[in-house]
């Protein structure tokens, strides 16, 4: 018997949906301010801190202003793929193991070839990440499709089984030989040309992978609004038993998404293997495949509010690390808050779909 | 007005952009069988609500034996002596008939006593039910009698029955009928709602007409024939659909042996289902839903595959076909349930054009959609049946049950299929689109191509089908010729008189 009451939107609402990841951006700014504020933190300081200074400052700008783009292509190389499968419904939570996948597959053929100088290394090795992230990923979609397993339990279980495949091959099969025992492989990006990744335009951050981000998002968009690819995943995602009248098949849905979200997640663990990263390592995988959840959401699922959310997150992650250096903040500080940027999306959802009410309560009709 | 039970004068209750309810009056007496009339988005279930406390009205007033009835909530209804048995109920499957009538009461008796309460009010009015079965295993008729016994533990004066006989068989008709008699005879109010009209002619001593939330008549239903009272519950001269009998043409669909396990738990397994359609024919299939026919639909629209065999279109065996391979050999489908199933609420009349269009019409072209054809394909069927929308970007959800599955069946018909399955054509539709739907059919079959039509209301099978067979827990009935079958004969074919034995066993075979 509230006087606040929520009434059901016909259909959501177009307005907010657009609004919202912007409203969600101003409450996560005013709720991590005080956060900032209880942990003795000038607030407005922190909050420039994160969002302006990696930009703008002119001591710190030169330095991580090509970061935001080096962060932001794989989360959204990634964070593409999965909206894929969240529109219609599947949930694979394991880009990490992807990612993994795909660097690791990619490098290790690139090694092999080692010290060739063909032209051809680097296309070879993007193909074999892409397949090594697409095959990590068929095991859950196969599984599924199979056995009717849940992908979410089986694609997240795999990121571990991949991190031990990591590990293993840092220090064993694809150790640098050249490397006095150290863990770790050859540094691609340095040591071997034909395999390098290399910046394109100095100083913007701008390498291949990114490239490949904005092609995938423009490609995804005219997958999701012009291919009945994309309807049949709209339509899944929208109705289930709709999408089975209209002929959709349901596990060639789960291949083509989960396939897919993996072999993009696995072309962005190849470049970056190849590029920011240089080298196979014990701790190469730094959450981007978790991260990219995020940003999916954030974006909507949808391929532009992906590119966007992408950078907005790249820039949060930059202006955390400014603002640990800078401000000395604890790392679990920048976390919470970015993990705020999430929960504020989903609570503003409720404007989406709901209208606020104000008076009597009543069943409506 | 004195001697009235329930007294509502000029009540009014307004929604955003829609007057439910516009200065409705009318009165009931105690023992009166009271018929509430109208078609959907009448007013109707506000009313009622309004009645029952679960919503508050603008303005008017209700009295109850003269003095002022303002029921807050349900509890407060059911305080004064006002019960309800809605048209979908809220029983738990888990529990047992008697938990589950302790729920719904204010203040439940302990369970002993309940138990013997139930099982004496049952016997009374000719509902047999123990009190110890579990509500999962019942039929739906058993259910609605839990929910009727819960009311009458309650000893209500005034008793409303929202659409009760949706779900039944004819011959659970027949023993609801009895009790609502029985019951009137003893001085409790009926206020029955419902748009069958021959029902409401043959319980029912009073009628009040809603159109568009007005009083527009009130009148003795037994007076009148069910045409006139159809024609003043939408206030025009009503269509009849018209039928050229032809004479029916090859074997177009056979079907022979189809048996098919339901896909979940609660599905019903289809048993040796054979029959065959031929041109220019319409085959009736009538049954209470649950036994069978979404699984024969999915069967039939290749949502579930069967052996090739099973099968056959025009000599093809089809059984293995998906439902675009179906669909381009000229077997079209319009499931039951509208939203989610036949058409995708949230998305637009233009995309719900190309969900089952994509084949025929030629709406793709190497895989993308040819987005402009996929308009004007919805832009036709609009057209073509009359369905009022904005437009054809309109989301399938915001329209009215009617329109949208004008839109449905429209989509389909206008594929021009050679045999077109169509599960509960008119399922909650208001009588003047039903009429239109059931016209296009009887076209269609006009045309050339064969329909097969499931319907659970007998009246309408009796209208278009040329021959007529039932679908009970999953078997079909030999079909039988549509002229001069009577609604008995067709409820004997549903079976659904097994349960009612207990009760009265001489009506059964009478």
């Amino acid at each position: 018997m509230s006087l606040v009451r929520l009434e059901k939107r016909p259909a959501p609402s177009r307005l907010f949906s657009g609004l919202t990841p912007l409203m969600a951006v101003i409450a996560t700014m005013v709720a991590g301010g005080i956060l900032f504020a209880f942990l003795g933190f000038d607030p407005l300081v922190a909050i420039r801190t994160i969002f302006w200074d990696p930009l703008f400052d002119p001591q710190f700008g030169p330095y991580s202003r090509p970061q935001l783009l080096v962060k932001a292509g794989p989360l959204i190389l990634i964070a593409t793929g999965l909206a894929l499968g969240f529109r219609a419904g599947i949930w694979n939570i394991g880009a990490e193991g992807q990612y993994i996948m795909g660097a690791v597959v990619g490098a290790g053929v690139g090694l092999a070839f080692y010290p060739s100088e063909s032209p051809l290394i680097f296309p070879l090795m993007v193909v074999s990440g892409a397949l090594g992230g697409w095959a990590w990923a068929m095991i859950p979609a196969i599984l599924k499709t199979r056995f009717g397993t849940n992908e979410i339990l089986v694609s997240l279980m795999l990121v571990y089984v991949a991190e031990n495949i990591l590990a293993s091959v840092s220090s064993g099969l694809l150790r640098n030989p050249e490397g006095r025992g150290f863990p770790g492989s050859r540094n691609l990006a340095r040591d071997y040309p034909a395999a390098s990744n290399p910046e394109l335009i100095a100083g913007t951050g701008m390498h291949w992978g990114v490239v490949a981000a904005f092609i995938v998002v423009i490609l995804t968009y005219v997958l999701m609004t012009r291919h009945r690819m994309g309807y049949s995943i709209r339509l899944a995602g929208e109705a289930p038993r709709a999408a089975r009248f209209a002929g959709v098949s349901p596990a060639r849905l789960i291949l083509f998404c989960l396939g897919t979200a993996g072999a993009l997640a696995g072309l962005a663990g190849l470049f970056e293997v190849t590029g920011p990263a240089g080298q196979i390592t014990i701790d190469f995988n730094t959450g981007y495949g978790f991260t990219a959840i995020i940003v999916a959401f954030l974006g909507r699922l949808h391929p532009v509010g992906i590119l966007l959310a992408g950078l907005l997150m790249a820039l949060t992650y930059i202006g955390g690390e400014l603002a640990q250096l800078m401000l000395g903040m604890p790392a679990a500080a920048i976390q919470l808050f970015q993990g705020m940027l999430l929960f504020f999306l989903l609570a503003m959802d409720v404007f989406a779909n709901y209208r606020i009410r104000i008076g009597n309560p009543e069943v409506a009709k | 007005m004195s001697d009235a039970y329930l007294a509502i004068e000029g009540l009014t209750k307004a929604y955003p952009g829609v007057v439910a309810n516009d200065d409705v009056s009318f009165s009931i007496e105690p023992g009166q069988v009271h018929a509430l009339l109208g078609e959907n988005g009448a007013g109707k279930s506000t009313l009622v609500k309004m009645i029952y406390g679960l919503v508050k009205p603008d303005a008017g007033r209700m009295t109850v034996n003269g003095a002022p009835y303002e029921p807050a909530d349900p509890h407060a209804a059911r305080a004064a002596g006002v019960a309800m048995v809605f048209q979908h109920f809220s029983l738990f499957d888990a529990l047992d008939v008697a938990e589950n009538i302790a729920l719904g009461m204010d203040d439940p008796p302990p369970m002993r006593e309940l138990s013997q309460r139930i099982t004496d009010v049952s016997e009374a009015y000719g509902l047999p039910l123990d009190p110890s079965r579990r509500v999962g295993d019942l039929s739906a008729g058993e259910r609605q009698r839990v929910e009727i016994i819960r009311c009458l533990l309650q000893n209500p004066k005034l008793l409303i029955m929202d659409e009760p006989t949706s779900v039944l068989t004819p011959q659970e008709v027949e023993i609801l009928f009895k009790t609502l008699n029985t019951l009137a005879a003893e001085g409790t109010a009926i206020l029955y709602i419902s748009h069958k009209l021959e029902e409401i002619r043959a319980l029912c001593d009073h009628a009040t007409v809603l159109r568009l939330g007005k009083v527009v008549a009130e009148c003795n239903p037994r007076e009148k024939t069910a045409r006139e009272l159809a024609e003043m519950m939408v206030g025009q001269t009503l269509h009849t659909p018209t039928r050229d009998y032809s004479e029916p043409g090859e074997v177009l669909l056979e079907v022979s042996d189809l048996s098919l396990t339901p896909a979940n738990e609660f599905g019903t397994r289809l048993r040796e289902v054979s029959f065959e359609l031929r041109a220019g024919e319409v085959l009736g299939i009538a049954g209470v839903a649950g036994n069978g026919q979404d699984e024969l639909l999915a069967a039939l629209s290749g949502e579930r595959t069967t052996a090739p065999g099973t099968i056959t279109l025009k000599g093809q065996p089809i059984g293995r076909l998906g439902p675009n391979a179906r669909r381009a050999a000229g077997l079209l489908a319009a499931p039951e349930e509208r939203l989610g199933h036949a058409a995708a609420p949230g998305m637009s009349l233009t995309e719900n054009a190309l969900l089952t269009g994509e084949v025929r019409e030629k709406l793709t072209s190497s895989g993308f959609v040819a987005w402009q054809k996929a308009r004007s394909f919805a832009a036709r069927v609009i057209e073509a049946f009359d369905v009022r929308t904005p437009g054809t970007e309109t989301a399938a959800g915001a329209l009215s049950g009617g329109n949208l599955q004008k839109f449905v069946i429209g989509r389909e018909i206008l594929q021009r299929p050679d045999v077109f399955v169509v599960n509960q054509p008119t399922w909650g539709v208001d009588a003047s689109a039903a009429a239109a739907i059931r016209q296009a059919i009887l076209d269609l079959s006009a045309s050339g191509a064969g329909v097969v039509c499931i319907s659970q209301d007998l009246d309408e099978l009796m209208e278009v089908s040329d021959r007529i067979t039932a679908l009970t827990e999953g078997r079909l009935a030999p079909p039988r010729p549509a002229k001069g079958i009577t609604i008995e004969a067709i409820g004997l074919m549903m079976g659904g008189a097994h349960d009612m034995d207990v009760a009265h066993p001489e009506e059964v075979h009478a």
